[in-house]
């Protein structure tokens, strides 16, 4: 995990611990947003404000709509209200396609290799603004044969920093689920996004590979990038989140970097039910990890 | 039995106009589904609108050159038309569109009139279009029977084999081309799945809507090249309805879907099969192997297919991955 150069951190210090605080320079911001299914509100957040250059952790308890909000924020779904603007763009009515061209990439909970493409295929096929994905364009290979080695070189020394490298030919659906996570971490970086949004990047790893997994996400954020990523193992989200925003039950109900949620009553009567009174540990104990 | 003249029959067919235009008609279906995972069960209604675009054309004096861009210009306004509504929805719908609109273009194709319109003046209701052919034959270089080694045609159908094959080996060379390209990464990544091709800035409609335009188009040119070899156009199901998407779906993932080669082996092979087992079948008839009550010769027509349909069984049951098909492939976990 080596950054390319060295980004100063945003420092958060001053920025109020509630619900909806305004941060110095907001990468993405929300206001109302709300989505029902049926008789059911998934999702109803009135204000988020996700800082540029950190990484923040969304973390709620099964069911808190975390996922869901994602989908409205990525495109993958449509909120019955509410408007969204990243990096000062206003996201609204744009589909999936059009925000991860805009630089909002996302990566899925349960992961998505493209089975019957290698490795390298799936890397390259991440790569922005390509002459060839045109039919016309593409049947002449000398109009992109040039982009087309200089995505692979790309490809592989990305390949390389995921420890990929020695799979490049092997076809995706034949890696481990560690892998798999890791590759859909470097193909979404092959899009050079400025905010990566990483749903439960974590899950089903063993852990071992958590700690590279953990590397890589902090070395995102070294390169200047914004990450926001969902996670439900504690530990994780103590170790790399600079601000952490619980959700529970569609809304967000604190904010503020997590020695202070850990202590918030409200997140703890979320996770655990009303009636426990003792503080929750992020530290050495299992915790809330439901 | 006549074991010489069976197998110069066979080997025939396998070079034949029929292998051509159903390597045409299979090279799109692959388009389709072998590198976009398009659920297209009505590749015979491309066929169709294709050969009657083309036919009616012909018959109304237009000459060939702009027949065939009629027949490909009518394709294209049938792929846009099912997919405009089903290519946002999950991949089913395609399917159930595709058989019900196939059959719908047969059906008014074999119409007599359609309300006030009295369509069997251009289509022929139900006798189909016959002695439109003129104008390609007149083309025809060939002025006496070609007999190389291995096959032999009349000059007749050695001009469409020379035209379909052609046509089949430029196809591949299209498919090649476009599939090698960035271009075909996209379509087999909506293949694979569809929701992270869109997460990393691909839009999968787009793709899927070019995709069903660009394998119509190949289905319309198998569809002419069938016709022109037949010289003639008939709204049957054999000829144009869902037992023909069936039999192009069959000689697909015989060769092998989603490899370049693959429906032209695959084509070859299943024309041949259908006339080895028509002669042979016909030949033990005759020589009083299989008894009259078990079989006649009416039904030897149908029990070639069934003994197709059991030879594609034991396919499916030893090499589900087609002649060309990549066992590896099969083995991942396609969600």
């Amino acid at each position: 995990m080596s950054a390319d150069q060295t980004v100063t951190i945003p420092s958060l210090e001053g920025v109020a611990e509630q619900p909806g605080s305004a941060k110095p320079d907001p990468m993405l911001t929300a206001d109302g947003i709300v989505r029902r299914f049926g008789g059911l509100t998934a999702v109803d957040v009135d204000h988020l404000e996700i800082q540029r250059g950190i990484i923040t952790a969304l973390i709620g308890p099964n069911g808190a709509g975390k996922t869901t909000f994602f989908n409205l924020m990525t495109g993958f779904d449509t909120p019955d209200e509410g408007t969204w603007a990243f990096d000062g763009t206003a996201m609204g009515s744009l589909p999936a396609h059009k925000v991860a061209r805009n630089g909002m990439v996302r990566t899925f909970q349960l992961t998505k290799a493209l089975s019957r493409l290698t490795v390298i295929e799936n890397m390259k096929l991440g790569a922005a603004g390509q002459v060839g994905e045109n039919l016309f364009r593409g049947l002449v290979k000398p109009l992109w044969g040039k982009q087309e080695r200089e995505i692979e070189e790309r490809a592989d020394a990305l390949l390389e920093r995921f420890k990929l490298a020695h799979m490049r030919e092997e076809f995706a659906g034949t890696l481990s689920g560690g892998q798999r996570k890791l590759l859909e971490m470097a193909r979404a970086l092959m899009t050079d996004p400025s905010l990566i949004m990483l749903d439960e990047p974590m899950a089903g790893v063993n852990p071992a590979l958590t700690q590279s997994l953990l590397g890589h996400v902090k070395s995102l954020r070294d390169e200047g990038r914004t990450v926001v990523f969902v996670e439900h193992d504690m530990d994780v989200v103590r170790d790399i989140s600079d601000w952490v925003v619980v959700m529970a039950e569609g809304s967000i109900i604190a904010e503020g970097p997590h020695e202070a949620i850990g202590a918030n009553k409200t997140v703890i009567d979320a996770y655990l039910g009303t009636s426990h009174d003792a503080p929750l540990d992020f530290g050495d104990t299992e915790g809330a990890d439901a | 039995m006549d074991w010489g003249f069976i197998l110069s029959e066979t080997v025939n067919k396998f070079f034949g106009f029929q292998a051509a235009y159903f390597a045409i008609a299979a090279i799109g279906l692959n388009i389709h589904f072998g590198y976009t995972g398009l659920l297209n069960f009505g590749h015979a209604g491309f066929m169709a609108i294709g050969a009657y675009g083309m036919a009616i054309s012909l018959n109304e004096g237009l000459p060939l050159i702009a027949a065939v861009p009629i027949g490909l210009l009518a394709a294209t306004a049938f792929a846009l038309i099912l997919g405009v509504p089903t290519l946002r929805l999950r991949a089913d719908y395609l399917a159930i569109v595709t058989i019900a609109a196939s059959e719908i273009a047969r059906i008014l194709f074999r119409a007599t009139e359609i309300g006030p319109f009295e369509a069997r003046n251009y289509t022929g209701g139900s006798t189909g279009i016959n002695g439109f052919s003129g104008p390609f034959k007149d083309l025809n270089p060939f002025d006496g029977p070609v007999d190389l080694w291995f096959v032999n045609f009349s000059a007749q159908d050695a001009w469409i084999v020379l035209v379909g094959w052609t046509i089949v080996l430029l196809s591949v060379l299209f498919v090649h081309l476009a599939m090698r390209s960035p271009w075909g990464r996209v379509l087999k990544a909506v293949r694979e799945d569809e929701d992270a091709a869109r997460a990393l800035g691909k839009n999968a409609y787009s793709v899927k809507m070019q995709s069903l335009v660009l394998g119509g188009l190949f289905g319309a040119l198998g569809g002419m090249v069938f016709v022109l070899g037949q010289s003639s156009v008939q709204p049957t199901p054999q000829d144009l309805g869902a037992p023909k998407t069936f039999f192009i779906w069959v000689a697909m993932i015989l060769g092998g879907t989603g490899k370049l080669w693959g429906p032209v082996i695959g084509s070859m092979i299943f024309s041949a099969l259908l006339q080895f087992t028509d002669l042979t079948l016909r030949g033990a008839q005759e020589e009083g192997w299989i008894p009259e009550w078990l079989m006649d010769g009416v039904q030897v027509g149908q029990t070639r297919f069934i003994l197709l349909g059991l030879g594609l069984m034991l396919l499916m049951a030893f090499r589900p991955q087609g002649i060309f098909g990549d066992k590896r492939e099969l083995a991942l976990d396609v969600r």
